[in-house]
């Protein structure tokens, strides 16, 4: 996985609250065999007309925010289907971190799965935020800055450490293996039926 | 507080606890794990590129369900994309050997119905599937969560998972759930109170009188609804409903192994003064039927409210939201819930798709009639739940009323086949989720319990069912 350090790029602010992986992206979308492609469907319903033209009133469809890098939402953020497709779009489309209050369990364990930082902001700072065009993102330093702001993040350090190293989770866990084996001969005599 | 008093959760935490790393993860073992065609593709792929081989299949059950027709059975009538998501999962479950249930076979069905089903669904297991309704199966006492699909490959590879220990939370149902309530009402009636985030980082516990009154399938929609509010799992303890129902299952133990299992599942429930982060209690003896009327479960009034008004919210992100749902669902404010009229009604899904809740609906269908203008579709959750309803006539009762009688799957709940709800449409759907967009582009859904849909669906708007069943 790509590691992640550092970030700067047109924020796009779309602070709703519960935005949820459905209107991440529609079902119509899900029946893909890849992970990659979604970008352009990200947002679809929302993001596009009936007839599937741009909407000039979304916010990625602005000028400004069209190669946006960072995605600015409100609280409970990717609530909703457990689908990663959710994540592979919005990577798809550029976005490597999301700003948001709070979020769903699944989303944000999808998101460093897939490389994105899931920052946890207040939504004060992150409305404060929202004026600028374009931050930073520091993971290392845990901060977000603009237009001469700066707001600290916090975040667990396994996961930051995840994504800072571009860790292989997989790999990780059967680095493990003795420990799994030892645990499913104990499994074996405790709970036979399983 | 008793010191060593532990939760349910903690115990099956506890049990699973491969190993606790140094940055304070643990190391979580996967008993059961439920896969469908949707979200693991992409996982399989994984594994072949990095030429891993998948540790336990026989951990694994797999079925068709997501994309499927329930007019046939005919490949030939899928959309291309559908029919290649389709194939692909026959594809991988042929090459890694993994169990599956073909789409001809009986037990056939939505994947949260066929594992307690079967018995693959067990007490005290850890069980995880690329499906976010996977917290259905707490209902027995399983500590079952939804993944996404790295994680599905995750499970693949090592049968473990990284996890982080949840809080716990316990709610509990106090009372006598009314004659014509079912355990959908109490699920949204609880997401109204605490939020769709009121649960997030936490593994509920339901307990209290009512809970332990609830069949396994009213627990089992309450588990599934658990996830609506945040939470990472819902939990019921097991006890003799719960031990009733698994036995006998196909892939349940049996004999001596049976008497070992029940020992194991008698020690789960919490221990008397444990301790939980956050405890509510309700009493629902007085609850009536619950209806949703925005594009959240949270925004839930019972069967006698009205539209709220937004000029109401005092918080102005709030009072934008819920203009933004008015608008989406096209509703003015302070109409009477009772008063829309509807123009499909959805009876099926993970959440409501077993054979009570067939019963529910077929009591009130019986000898009625769909209104005019309405489509209302029943979908049973599994080919046995279907075999089940026709066996008592449940079917001839709703086809006599006007409803159609589907095949098995997931359907009009997020409507990924052709069972979709038209823009601008109102449904009563027992689903779960009333998203924008949900059951269709710009449909509008209202989450309600099969009894109510079922009302819906005769009267031609929403309506408290306690009427019509009084009039028996």
């Amino acid at each position: 996985m790509k590691p992640f350090t550092t970030l700067t790029g047109p924020a796009a602010p779309l602070l709703r609250a519960n935005i949820d992986t459905d209107l991440l992206i529609p079902k119509q979308f899900l029946k893909t065999l890849v992970r990659t492609g979604l970008g352009r469907h990200l947002f679809a319903e929302v993001r596009y007309d009936d007839q599937g033209r741009e909407r000039p009133d979304f916010v990625l469809n602005q000028p400004a925010y069209r190669q946006a890098v960072i995605l600015l939402g409100g609280p409970n953020f990717g609530c909703g289907s457990s689908r990663e497709h959710a994540p592979w779009a919005l990577l798809d489309f550029g976005i490597r971190c999301v700003i948001a209050p709070s979020y769903a369990d699944i989303f944000y364990n999808n998101c460093f799965a897939n490389g994105i930082l899931p920052v946890t902001l207040p939504l004060a700072a992150i409305e404060d935020l929202a004026s600028e065009g374009a931050l930073t993102v520091d993971l290392p330093a845990q901060s977000v800055s603009g237009g001469g702001r700066s707001y600290r993040f916090d975040i667990e350090p396994a996961r930051k450490s995840t994504l800072v190293e571009g860790l292989d989770a997989i790999g990780v866990s059967l680095a493990s293996l003795p420990a799994i084996e030892a645990y499913e001969a104990r499994r074996a005599q405790a709970t036979p039926w399983l | 507080m008793s010191p060593g008093a532990r939760t349910l959760y903690d115990k099956i935490w506890e049990s699973h606890l491969v190993e606790t790393r140094p940055d304070g993860t643990s190391l979580l073992y996967i008993d059961r794990h439920l896969v469908h065609e949707v979200t693991s593709p992409q996982a399989f792929e994984g594994l072949r590129l990095a030429e891993r081989p998948l540790r336990h299949p026989e951990a694994i059950l797999a079925v068709i369900d997501h994309n499927i027709s329930t007019r046939n059975r005919e490949s030939a009538s899928l959309e291309e994309t559908s029919r290649l998501q389709v194939e692909a999962l026959v594809e991988n479950v042929a090459a890694f050997q993994v169990p599956y249930i073909p789409l001809l076979d009986d037990r056939q069905g939505i994947v949260h119905v066929i594992g307690p089903e079967q018995g693959f669904t067990l007490p005290g297991s850890t069980v995880v599937c690329g499906d976010s309704h996977t917290s259905t199966h707490g209902a027995f006492g399983a500590l079952a969560f939804g993944i996404g699909t790295s994680e599905v490959e995750h499970v693949f590879a090592t049968q473990t998972l990284p996890q982080r220990h949840s809080k716990n939370m316990r709610v509990r149902f106090e009372g006598t759930l009314p004659p014509g309530l079912s355990a959908k009402d109490l699920a949204l009636f609880l997401i109204g109170q605490i939020g769709t985030a009121g649960g997030t980082g936490h593994v509920i516990e339901f307990a209290g009188s009512a809970v332990r009154a609830l069949s396994m399938e009213g627990r089992m929609t309450l588990c599934n609804m658990s996830i609506e509010a945040g939470a990472r799992a819902g939990l019921v303890a097991p006890d003799e409903t719960t031990y009733t129902y698994v036995a006998g299952r196909p892939m349940a133990p049996a004999g001596p192994l049976w008497d070992q299992a029940l020992a194991y599942w008698k020690s789960l429930p919490t221990d008397e003064g444990a301790s939980f982060d956050q405890e509510f209690v309700f009493d629902i003896s007085d609850l009536a039927p619950q209806v949703t009327w925005g594009t959240n479960p949270e925004a839930v009034v019972d069967i006698a409210g009205h539209v709220p008004d937004p000029a109401a919210a005092t918080d102005p992100a709030r009072r934008e939201a819920m203009q933004r749902a008015l608008d989406y669902m096209g509703l003015q404010p302070g109409t009477p819930l009772a008063e829309l009229p509807v123009q499909v009604v959805f009876i099926g899904s993970c959440t409501n798709g077993r054979i009570e809740d067939m019963r529910a609906a077929a009591q009130v269908a019986k000898g009625r009639k769909v209104a005019p203008g309405v489509r209302a579709l029943v979908v049973p959750g599994s080919g046995l739940v279907k075999r089940q309803a026709e066996a008592e006539g449940l079917d001839r009762i709703f086809l006599e009323a006007g409803f159609e009688w589907r095949l098995p799957g997931c359907s009009m709940c997020l409507g990924m086949n052709d069972d979709r709800v038209d823009p601008g449409q109102r449904s009563a759907s027992t689903s779960n989720r009333n998203f924008e967009g949900r059951q269709g582009r710009d449909a509008r859904t209202h989450l309600v319990s099969p009894a109510m849909a079922a009302a819906a669906a005769v009267t031609g708007h929403f309506t408290d069912v306690r009427r019509l069943l009084e009039v028996r």
